[in-house]
């Protein structure tokens, strides 16, 4: 690989042992997919996936030792996926028990964080590029990005260019400021090779959508059509719907990126020029989107139980869901003569996108009917065990995907927390 | 007994022999490993739900074979850990080109531990289609593969 004269000194241990080894293992990495060259991160932060103090983790935590101790701190501020815990989440004696135990590291990575350049104390959610929060890159930037969910929307919507990178090789490459030159990164590694025709009935729920896609063509990156007849811009709905496809992409598949047709940024560029010569197609009707749902296991011990819990936001809300759930909450309850949700639900959001919708009308009401705002990781909190023998509901297929968390469609979701008896 | 050699390409190099463990369809690191690391399980049973092929059973000191791996991003980190408590399948086995979260692990499992976690891909689908959970498998540095049926 050609490294230019500061890389290959940091190679050879010009600025210390440790920075030395985090070069090497990009290169490496690099190499393994032919990268001919690194190149500069040009995207003002960094995004890292790893949020979660969790006392098992250990060997990542004596890692983050090795590059502090070292002087190996990142160039560049970075945001981090969401934190697992938060008092307002319902817990009982024996889940918090668990919890201290899991999380017990919470604190000392909160400080590891500080140390290495997170950029803000409360920059901690899986949708970074909320205006609120503030990481977001502009089109043709380099990302040293981890988070696949954040990773599909940079390179789609934004059309920034960041390979799916693993957790800590996120932080090595805005350690060093350089990733190596590959995939998702290149004019050729952004083409598609699949044509997906969207030919539904209605707008599919964008979760059911891409995990259909997402299990059909993996790591591959998909032409979508047939979308655009629903979204003539990429308005804050738009942005939103196609951030839930995403992630069901990348967590029910592999997907990094994809291209919307007439919508996101390449594709209004370049059209159906970005197909492969050997594209494939695949047709997404009512019925495929219907045996994909029936795909999904239930793995409740019993399958016909209540709900106990519903979670809404993973990937994190955008101010404009926020305020549409709790217009959609509002009027179910007054549809089915009901004061408060039936069941405990808790909605997700970035801290600063969450403080925001607090001081709104709507947010104080969605708190009256019961509903918790909160900013944690759903995924977190249901790798407990005694929260994961809960029956739970989300409509989110990549919380659905990681946890024993039962999927429900957004109206079957809606219905669930709002009917049931009085 | 019956033997088959396939040749891929060793992203991280070594020599292993261990018993096959095969996921058919993409493997996903987070949610097969979630549970492992979490409550200190030695054998790494699989806690993927979604996979049939490998739900429940144990991946550590196995011959992992599989197209690929998918999902989340913290992938490579979860291999990385699982290395470091020797935790980590004996050996990582793709036939198509090892996709770059597996890579990540596999790269920093190699520099990062002292743990070995030889990893060959673009072994072919020919491989995934033959080989079983069951079978011998025997790696050697250059990337051969040896899969050997009772």
């Amino acid at each position: 690989m050609e490294l230019t004269k500061r890389q290959q000194d940091i190679l050879e241990g010009k600025e210390g042992d440790v920075k030395a080894k985090v070069m090497k293992t990009l290169i490496m990495y690099g190499e393994t997919f032919g990268a001919p060259k690194m190149v500069d991160v040009t995207g003002k932060y960094g995004h890292l996936v790893t949020s979660f103090g969790l006392s098992v983790m250990k060997p990542v935590y004596d890692l983050m030792d090795t590059l502090i101790d070292g002087g190996a701190l990142s160039s560049q501020e970075f945001s981090v996926d969401p934190r697992p815990l938060e008092s307002c989440v319902p817990r009982n004696l024996i889940q918090n028990i668990f919890f201290k135990v899991m999380y017990s590291k919470q604190a000392d990575y909160d400080r590891q964080l500080k140390t290495l350049g997170i950029m803000a104390d409360d920059a901690y959610t899986c949708t970074c590029y909320m205006n609120e929060v503030g990481n977001i890159p502009n089109e043709g930037d380099i990302l040293s990005w981890a988070e696949s969910s954040a990773v599909v929307y940079a390179n789609s919507i934004l059309g920034a260019r960041c390979n799916r990178n693993s957790g800590i090789l996120d932080l090595f490459g805005s350690i060093v400021g350089c990733v190596p030159y590959f995939g998702l990164l290149t004019d050729e590694g952004r083409k598609a090779d699949w044509l997906i025709e969207v030919r539904t009935s209605a707008r599919p729920e964008a979760q059911l959508l891409g995990s259909a896609i997402g299990m059909k063509v993996m790591e591959q990156v998909p032409y979508v059509t047939g979308l655009d007849k629903y979204f003539s811009e990429l308005d804050d709905e738009a942005k939103a719907y196609f951030k839930d496809f995403g992630a069901a992409t990348a967590s029910n598949g592999a997907v990094g990126l994809y291209h919307i047709e007439n919508l996101t940024p390449e594709a209004r560029k370049q059209g159906r020029q970005l197909l492969r010569e050997n594209y494939r197609t695949f047709v997404i009707d009512d019925a495929v989107l219907e045996e994909t749902e029936k795909s999904y296991p239930v793995i409740w011990k019993d399958r016909n139980a209540s709900p106990k819990l519903a979670f809404i936001g993973c990937p994190h809300l955008s101010a404009a869901q926020l305020e549409s759930w709790s217009d959609r909450i509002d009027e179910a309850l007054k549809r089915n003569g009901r004061d408060k949700v039936s069941v405990k639900t808790v909605m997700t959001a970035a801290p600063a996108v969450m403080e925001n919708f607090k001081k709104s009308d709507k947010a104080v009401r969605l708190q009256k009917e019961g509903v918790i705002l909160s900013h944690i990781c759903p995924l977190m909190y249901m790798n407990n065990p005694k929260c994961a023998s809960m029956p739970v509901i989300t409509c989110s297929n990549k919380l659905r995907t990681y946890t024993s968390a039962k999927y429900c469609k957004e109206a079957d979701l809606l219905e669930a927390i709002t009917g049931g008896a009085r | 007994m019956t033997k088959k050699v396939f040749h891929g390409r060793a992203v991280v190099k070594g020599s292993v022999t261990a018993e096959a463990l095969v996921s058919k369809g993409g493997f996903n690191t987070l949610a097969s490993y979630q549970h492992a690391l979490m409550f200190g399980d030695k054998e790494g049973k699989c806690s993927d739900q979604n996979n049939p092929d490998l739900y429940k059973k144990p991946m550590s000191g196995k011959a992992l074979c599989m197209p690929q791996t998918i999902g989340s991003t913290t992938g490579g980190l979860v291999l990385y850990c699982a290395a470091s408590m020797s935790r980590q399948p004996a050996c990582l086995l793709f036939s198509k080109e090892i996709d770059s979260l597996a890579a990540a692990g596999a790269i920093l499992a190699d520099v990062w531990t002292e743990s070995s976690m030889p990893t060959i891909d673009n072994l072919g689908d020919e491989f995934l289609s033959y080989v079983q959970t069951g079978d011998r498998i025997t790696v050697s540095e250059d990337g051969t593969v040896t899969v050997e049926r009772a």
